[in-house]
């Protein structure tokens, strides 16, 4: 089957190529039937490669070691979730997720603008084959996923367990899908500009798939932070690492788009501003894609050295001249049709919104590329930590949560004193009790950043509030229906607005959560306890009450062999609070017995915490253990334990080393616990970062669901008139 | 004030808004940075009373555990075969460090050791996207 995957992508790359010569041949000729082939080869190369990424799939979860990914990433000891997706955690299985979800990304896109667009689509399709052909060569002449040996190997070297993780099923693809929409608005928006049809038609066709890029990353940059939290080793949820930066910057600048796309919608302003949102976005995506590749960055993300650096270097530069001259050439026809009419204007709001936006990417970009600069000018590659993040971050952040709440307040084109009056009355006099509250029942006073932030989310809640409350109240009255019925009907009819509103909330919540816990938390890093010793954390004792172990059975189902834990238990001023069993496990260091490493070969491999977590909405108690000894506990009793296992017979030797690492040295570690290392935390308001994120995801989705037929007919009705208005003005 | 006057007036003051910016976030990168070294440039450059961030893989044979909590091992460049840097840990280790992995730890250099801050070390997510291992590919 590997010669079938290996055809499969070769096929791939010839009919990507095919699709892009035969869409732009039909563009300029102005010949149908060459552009409807096109077309038709964006959606062959989504069978293609639904066909090599299956095979490869079932290599996977068959244990073929004859793949040398599956060799490298895979073992029949690891578990059947992880064996599946272990595909995308080598470098060739990433590749072919990543053009598969652009096949199929793009073979929607094409199929929904089928009978829209027709001098843009072309080009739009031409582009988008362009990226399925960068890829599917890298696939083809770089690194094959079908690489194969033979006579194959007995096992793999099995998925580290370090990605032994749920998120690990769901944060990378998250990722790519995020990655990969991103193309579609840009290759969108380099037909509109080539046929210099620039008005918002294109940026309707696309704004829903602008949207999903939006959202589908944003899922993932929280779910590879919520994967963070629960390592010991990562840092926390956000360390400003540059893979974790790589995926927020072109999170920003489509959060920017987003907003001032409605501008030009509206207004027919900021086009050349939403033209370069949106092709900067999708050369990010691509930066981010490549940064994960290149090792040119120090991350924690241990990049080897990748061999594609220099393609994806092409690429970029290709993306970013071709964007500026396009934008450039064009700039006669991207003048906005209208002005600014007054700073205290919605447009004005959203316009601050998107250069505070930029600015924060910009902040991003240059703290992630800073080691690139530093070592051209000083000829030392320098690294800025998150306290200069911190610095320009934080006060980005609160703007930024403040424009949230006046943005959906204040009237398009110019405020009045009475409009301001009426519509932020209530959200200034809840951010002005949110303030006393700070100072006087809740104990936050003594972190002004974060009694800002906590105002400033008041007067978002108290803002949105306000609006659900108008037009509910005004359905109500319009219709006559039920207090539910009328909140679910007035959201219906407005998704994308109230989906934005809930979406402004999310970042809200998901802002308390991460100002209270980065500046209100308790740690004890590094802490030694023996059995029965406690430590105090924030005001919780915690107490090593006795140590746990076990042999095969693996609590997390990850696929360890051997278990090392700790009972904790957490009083607060006398009383009982919870229990904590944080533990490491330690997993198979070789498939089959190594001579005189017997017990090595079990459990030698890395090691990985599995953190103990209680959780609530006021606070977060986490805690980890590493037990005493480097690597492996127990040491001495391991080495005389390979000793009597090397009398046996080689047959016989895995067997007699399971009995005596359970029977032996498990036993003797637990009636004789040293003491161990415990990483203990009290950090409030952690599920904040989570449930904000999750609201922001129900928000995105309220306002990606289509809309119903009757309002979309009204929509295009709407266009229509514009249209004609456009057309008797011409 | 003129509307177009008035425009031209909101471009000057966005613009010297900007350039302000910019500069200060120039100067504070310069000014808050630590430098960012494999194992044989600090043998090469280091010098005492200064921050560095150093990554490199854990050498075989040199991890030690003191009973004091203290850790001591050397680290490699990650391309193997240069010097390496003896490192004085303390803090907590994280459960993935092992011989062969990679890691930074930032800290500064005392005589000929590295003295890590405690709790700096950070062990790397697993080689993602490294070569494919050669074999005898058919």
């Amino acid at each position: 089957m590997a010669l079938v995957g290996r055809i499969a992508l070769a096929l791939a790359l010839a009919v990507a190529l095919y699709g892009v010569g035969a869409s732009v041949h039909g563009a300029r000729r102005a010949r149908r039937d060459w552009v409807d082939s096109g077309r038709r080869a964006v959606y062959a190369l989504a069978a293609i490669l639904t066909v090599a990424i299956a095979i490869l799939e079932v290599a996977f979860v068959s244990n073929d070691f004859a793949y040398d990914t599956v060799a490298a990433t895979s073992s029949t000891t690891t578990p059947l979730l992880y064996r599946a997706a272990a595909l995308w955690s080598s470098q060739q299985g990433s590749l072919l997720l990543w053009v598969w979800l652009l096949s199929i990304w793009s073979s929607v896109a094409i199929y929904i603008t089928r009978n829209r667009l027709r001098d843009v689509v072309p080009y739009a399709t031409a582009v988008l084959l362009g990226f399925g052909a960068f890829f599917a060569s890298l696939l083809v002449f770089f690194d094959s996923p079908f690489a194969y040996t033979s006579p194959a190997p007995t096992d793999g070297s099995g998925l580290d367990p370090l990605l032994r993780n749920p998120s690990m099923l769901i944060h990378p693809p998250m990722l790519y899908s995020g990655y990969t929409f991103f193309t579609i608005p840009f290759a969108f928006a380099v037909g509109a500009l080539i046929v210099r049809r620039v008005d918002a038609d294109w940026i309707r066709v696309t704004r829903r798939f602008a949207l999903a890029s939006w959202l589908f990353l944003g899922i993932g940059v929280i779910l590879g932070a919520h994967w963070s939290y629960y390592e010991l080793s990562w840092g926390g949820y956000w360390g400003w690492d540059p893979v974790e930066n790589a995926a927020l910057m072109p999170w920003l600048i489509s959060t920017a788009f987003l907003h001032s796309v409605m501008i030009q919608e509206k207004r027919g302003m900021l086009k050349i501003w939403n033209a370069s949102l949106v092709l900067a976005a999708g050369t990010l995506a691509i930066l981010g894609t490549f940064l994960v590749r290149s090792g040119i960055l120090q991350s924690i993300h241990a990049f080897g050295a990748s061999t594609l650096g220099v393609p994806f270097v092409i690429l970029i530069g290709v993306m970013v001249s071709g964007s500026v001259y396009l934008v450039v050439s064009r700039r006669d026809i991207l003048r906005s049709e209208h002005v600014l009419d007054s700073l205290l204007s919605r447009e004005a709001v959203f316009l601050l919104n998107n250069i505070v936006l930029v600015a924060l990417c910009f902040v991003v970009f240059w703290g992630t590329f800073f080691p690139l600069v530093s070592k051209a000018a000083t000829g030392t590659a320098a690294v800025v930590g998150p306290p200069w993040f911190d610095r320009y971050t934080v006060p980005l952040a609160l703007i930024l949560v403040l424009l949230s709440g006046i943005g959906p307040a204040i009237a398009w084109r110019r405020a009045t004193l009475a409009n301001a009056r009426r519509n932020f009355a209530l959200p200034v006099a809840a951010a002005g009790l949110m303030a006393i509250a700070a100072y006087t029942i809740v104990p936050i006073g003594s972190s002004p950043g974060v009694v800002l932030l906590f105002c400033a989310a008041m007067f978002v809640f108290a803002s949105i509030g306000q609006e659900f409350w108008r037009g509910w109240r005004a359905r109500r009255a319009m219709s006559g229906d039920s207090p539910p019925r009328a909140l679910y009907s007035m959201v219906r009819r407005n998704r994308r607005r109230y989906g934005g509103y809930i979406v402004h909330v999310g970042i809200a919540v998901l802002f308390i959560g991460v100002a209270a816990s980065a500046t209100l938390q308790s740690k004890r890093d590094g802490v030694q306890l023996q059995v029965g010793q406690s430590t105090v954390v924030g005001g919780f004792t915690m107490r090593y009450v006795r140590a746990t172990g076990s042999v095969v059975t693996d609590p997390a189902n990850t696929g360890a062999v051997l278990n090392i834990g700790a009972v904790l238990r957490v009083s607060r001023g006398g009383h009982y609070v919870t229990t904590l069993r944080p533990s490491t496990g330690y997993y198979p260091a070789a498939a089959t017995v190594i001579p005189g490493q017997a017990i090595e070969s079990l459990i030698g491999a890395t090691a990985v915490s599995q953190v103990a977590l209680q959780s609530s909405l006021r606070r977060d108690l986490w805690a980890s253990i590493t037990p005493r000894g480097a690597p492996l506990p127990e040491e001495g009793l391991i080495a005389g334990a390979d000793k009597v296992i090397a009398k046996f017979r080689p047959s016989e030797q895995l067997a007699v080393a399971y009995y005596l690492l359970a029977n032996g040295i498990l036993k003797h570690y637990l009636k004789y616990p040293p003491p161990a290392t415990f990483t203990l935390i009290s950090s409030p308001l952690v599920m904040w970062i989570w449930l904000g994120g999750l609201i922001v995801f129900l928000g995105g989705l309220t306002a990606l669901w289509p809309a119903p037929s009757a309002i979309r007919g009204r929509v295009r009705a709407r266009y229509l008139a514009r249209v004609a208005q456009e057309l008797g003005r011409a | 004030m003129t509307p177009p006057r008035k425009r031209q007036v909101r471009l000057v003051v966005s613009l010297t808004l900007a350039v302000l910016l910019a500069s200060g976030l120039i100067y504070t990168s310069f000014s808050a940075a630590s430098p960012a070294l494999t194992p044989s440039q600090l043998l090469r450059q280091a010098h005492p009373d200064t921050n560095y961030q150093l990554t490199g893989t854990v050498v075989k044979g040199s991890v030690r555990e003191q009973r004091d909590g203290v850790l001591d091992f050397s680290l490699a460049d990650r391309a193997g075969g240069g010097p390496s840097v003896a490192i004085v840990y303390s803090g907590t280790v994280p459960a993935p460090f092992e011989v062969g992995r990679e890691l930074i730890v930032t800290g500064e250099i005392h005589g000929s050791r590295f003295v890590a801050q405690p709790g700096s070390m950070i062990t790397k997510c697993p080689s993602k996207y490294s070569a494919a291992p050669s074999g005898s590919s058919a």
